[in-house]
């Protein structure tokens, strides 16, 4: 054993395998300690509500360093936690007015998508007012609106049609972010101003500025709006899991049954053969696919079918021609002479042998699995619930990402998932070639 | 696709009578192996049956559907209006009844898997509950076989291609082990790690989204050209990326299998004889390695004619490419069980075909074997 872990160094692809699996590994481990089970759910399952802040279909921020022309980035700021700054100064008979004011610099080539404003107030009876305006970097100032707000008021520039007339413009957003002269983008530091007026003495107001551009975060939007770092991260655990339980099980529960079958022959291993043969006549595929249509898409029972339905498989031959050679080897006949019982032989001297055949097999075989889950989940038969790199893929081929261009959004979980399956595969094939010296040389 | 190491496909413990015939012995193993072959398929199929029917669930979805679908279509239609709301109820409930007995869910569920049990063993393959063929037939022989043809191909062109390059190719390479191209194809044999449909998604992106010089997907464009020249000219566009992710993704663990395979028969003492007695490289290859591989090259290859029959259901999908493989896709979509069934049935009986076939192949091609013993 020691030996062959030595041998494992001597492989390049191996000590390439193992690093990515050791890499996958605490990825997920990364993944399942900073955002807990729950709080994935969460979020993955989220709406606007959760999301609201983020753009759709916006690619990741990085993609700024591989393009001479920058895209601007979201970002959003708000009263409530300081990060706009809000003066609140008392005026006769408790009314008060309020003031804040947002400082940005503004330096992408393309105009962004939409900003939004968030207001919120508390009062009894009489709405505070609000007015905004927009300061642009050649010192021009832009009325942008005077509203009366409500308890949660929402207020879109690019919808606003009352502005779209005042600027004489079809696209405002376009618009403020011009010099009037030429019609050209403007760089430089804008501001917008949010001055408000209440009339009780309890009465407060508190903005939220949000601004969608063309990128953000590390890993980008889809279509709700989410962040693709959560499911991104997720799909670790959830890969590796579907991926070491699927292949663990139906390997050493196939190893079993034909070490079981080989030692006790007769009619039990006459049925373990006819089993074996009735399963490669049953639509493997297509049974999932059932499965999940018909009954439930929960990854465990998919995971349950999928071990059931790879223990009865060509493995099961090789492995029982190797058994019912080893059965007769002299280290056999001494356990029977000393009067082993079946099942020590079975489980302390002939399985024992197998494991060098085993593992090999084993780590081979997870990426076939982990491919497995993602297959089901581009075919729309996916967990419901778990965020995994495969139902990315899905949401990514339902809104036509190819088509229009949202490149990211397939290449991300379709690099990390050929990532997996390449790690394992090297790692599998220098293992296989470790163990059995038969393909050493070769 | 993968190597057997032993010719032997299962074959069956008959006692061997010393002193019988030979006609008596292979007609006896014959018997045997039918009829447990037989036995096979139909537990194999009765299996598939009660999945495609999760024991009676997909029922209550049928009947779910059928009712809702009766009772709206009744209440929307104008002569409905003005019948009395007890005449409407007894016509609703006469019309699920007999779309129920249409499709075969007034029976009890025993009885209705028995049914299609026989009929499929006998091949009548019957009429679709849900799907209709493109020219407008219900006869689930008809959908699949208007499906077969674009399968056929697709599979037909990628696994041929795959499995004639790879021999070739492993037999040069297990000529010259170790050489760069040998070292090359075992560094790359690991990307067969990766299915086709996945290929497929980074091809369409390189060659459809990016260089925009092939199709994302379909099989001929639309409107289909008139012109015979024309028409093949776009099938061939249309089909060169889904049959490019298809070859691609078993491409090298597939020639990497079998020059390791021709590698262990190539250390055989006699192959060294044959060299030392100065035999030319191409016959000791034809006369002493590629002979004692036939039976597996041939096993090989009849498990690939069959695999054309299955089709690849995701890369299919991904590429739209309308084969077998998506239609039960679609199929079970649709809780349409006679097709699913159907292509099950004929899977296995061209399974057990060719199991029973080998056998005998097997006794022509190596003297070593014998039928039934």
């Amino acid at each position: 054993m020691k030996n062959s872990l030595r041998g494992l160094f001597r492989y390049p692809s191996a000590v390439v395998g193992l690093i990515t699996v050791l890499l996958l590994v605490s990825t997920a481990a990364y993944a399942m300690i900073t955002i807990p089970y729950q709080e994935a759910i969460r979020l993955w399952r989220g709406g606007e509500e959760v999301w609201y802040q983020n753009p759709k279909f916006a690619s990741p921020a990085w993609i700024n360093y591989f393009s001479d022309k920058k895209y601007s980035e979201s970002f959003s700021a708000r009263t409530s936690d300081g990060s706009i700054p809000k003066e609140v100064t008392p005026a006769s008979e408790g009314a008060s007015t309020m003031s804040a004011v947002y400082a940005f610099d503004f330096n992408a080539d393309y105009y962004p998508q939409e900003m939004i404003v968030y207001l919120t107030s508390t009062f009894d009876e009489k709405q505070p007012f609000v007015s905004m305006e927009w300061l642009t970097p050649d010192g021009r100032t832009i009325r942008i609106a005077n509203i009366a707000i409500s308890q949660n008021q929402t207020y879109r520039f690019a919808q606003d049609e009352k502005l779209r007339t005042r600027l004489r413009t079809e696209n405002v957003i376009a618009s403020l972010f011009s010099d009037p002269e030429t019609g050209e983008l403007l760089k430089g530091r804008y501001q917008l101003m949010i001055s408000g007026a209440t009339f009780e003495p309890e009465s407060t107001i508190d903005a939220e500025f949000v601004f969608h551009g063309q990128v953000y975060g590390l890993a980008g939007t889809d279509q709700a709006r989410r962040d693709l770092i959560v499911p991104l991260l997720w799909g670790a655990p959830i890969a590796l899991m579907f991926g070491l339980i699927a292949s663990l099980g139906s390997s050493v529960l196939t190893l079993i049954i034909a070490a079981v079958g080989s030692w006790y022959g007769g009619w039990l291993d006459e049925l373990i053969q006819r089993i074996t043969e009735i399963n490669l006549v049953l639509p493997f595929l297509s049974i999932l696919i059932m499965i999940g249509t018909f009954y439930s898409r929960s990854i465990w029972v998919m995971l349950g079918a999928t071990v059931a339905l790879s223990i009865f498989t060509g493995a099961i031959k090789s492995f029982r021609s190797i058994f019912l050679q080893v059965k007769e080897s002299m280290y056999i006949e001494a356990a029977r002479a000393y009067g082993a019982s079946g099942p020590r032989i079975v489980f302390s001297y002939l399985i024992p042998r197998m494991i060098p055949l085993l593992i090999p097999g084993l780590v081979s075989s997870v990426p076939a699995f982990v491919f497995l889950e993602a297959s089901l989940a581009v075919l729309g038969l996916g967990d419901p619930v778990l965020p995994t790199w495969g139902k990315i893929i899905e949401d990514a081929n339902a809104n036509g990402a190819l088509y229009r261009g949202y490149y990211y959004w397939i290449l991300e979980p379709a690099i990390l998932l050929m990532i997996t399956g390449l790690g394992f595969a090297m790692l599998g094939f220098a293992l296989d070639r470790i163990f059995n010296p038969r393909l050493r040389d070769a | 696709m993968s190597v057997p190491t032993s010719p032997a496909v299962g074959s069956l413990p008959v006692k061997k009578a010393t002193r019988d015939s030979t006609l008596l012995r292979v007609s006896k193993y014959i018997a045997v192996r039918i009829l447990t072959l037989f036995a096979t398929v139909v537990i194999g199929v009765y299996l598939t049956i009660m999945i495609a029917n999760m024991g009676g669930f997909v029922d209550t979805i049928m009947k779910g559907q059928i009712r809702d679908r009766v009772t709206q279509g009744i209440i929307a239609s104008p002569s409905a209006q003005t019948m009395e709301p007890e005449v409407r109820q007894k016509l609703i409930q006469d019309t699920i009844a007999k779309e129920e007995e249409r499709m075969g869910l007034n029976v009890p569920i025993a009885v209705r898997n028995a049914r299609y049990l026989y009929n499929a063993l006998t091949l009548d393959l019957g009429r679709a509950i849900n799907m209709t063929s493109d020219s407008g037939s219900k006869q689930v022989r008809l959908i699949l076989l208007e499906r077969l043809p674009a399968t056929l191909l697709l599979m037909g062109i990628s696994q041929l291609f795959l499995f004639f390059s790879s021999i070739f190719l492993a037999l040069n390479l297990s000529r010259r082990y170790g050489n760069f191209w040998d070292k090359l194809v075992i560094t790359l044999s690991p990307t067969s790690a990766v299915p086709p449909w996945f290929y497929g998604i980074f091809l369409i992106l390189i060659f459809a989204a990016l260089l925009k010089v092939l199709p994302f997907g379909g099989m001929v464009s639309a409107p289909p050209p008139d012109n015979p020249l024309d028409y093949s000219l776009s099938l061939l566009q249309h089909l060169t990326l889904p049959a490019l992710s298809l070859i691609l993704s078993s491409f090298f663990l597939s020639i990497y299998n079998y020059r390791t395979f021709f590698l262990i028969y190539s250390s055989e003492d006699y192959v060294e004889m044959a060299k030392a007695k100065g035999l030319a490289s191409r016959d000791v290859e034809r006369r002493y390695i590629l002979r004692p591989t036939l039976p597996n090259i041939i096993t090989n290859f009849a498990l690939l004619i069959i695999t054309l029959w299955s089709g690849a259901t995701i890369t299919e999908t991904v590429f739209l490419w309308p084969g077998l493989g998506r239609t039960i896709f679609q199929a079970i979509g649709l809780y349409d069980l006679p097709i699913i069934v159907g292509s099950t049935i004929i899977y296995a009986y061209m399974l057990a075909m060719t199991v029973f076939l080998l056998d005998f192949i097997y006794s022509l091609v190596d003297p070593r074997v014998k039928v039934g013993s």
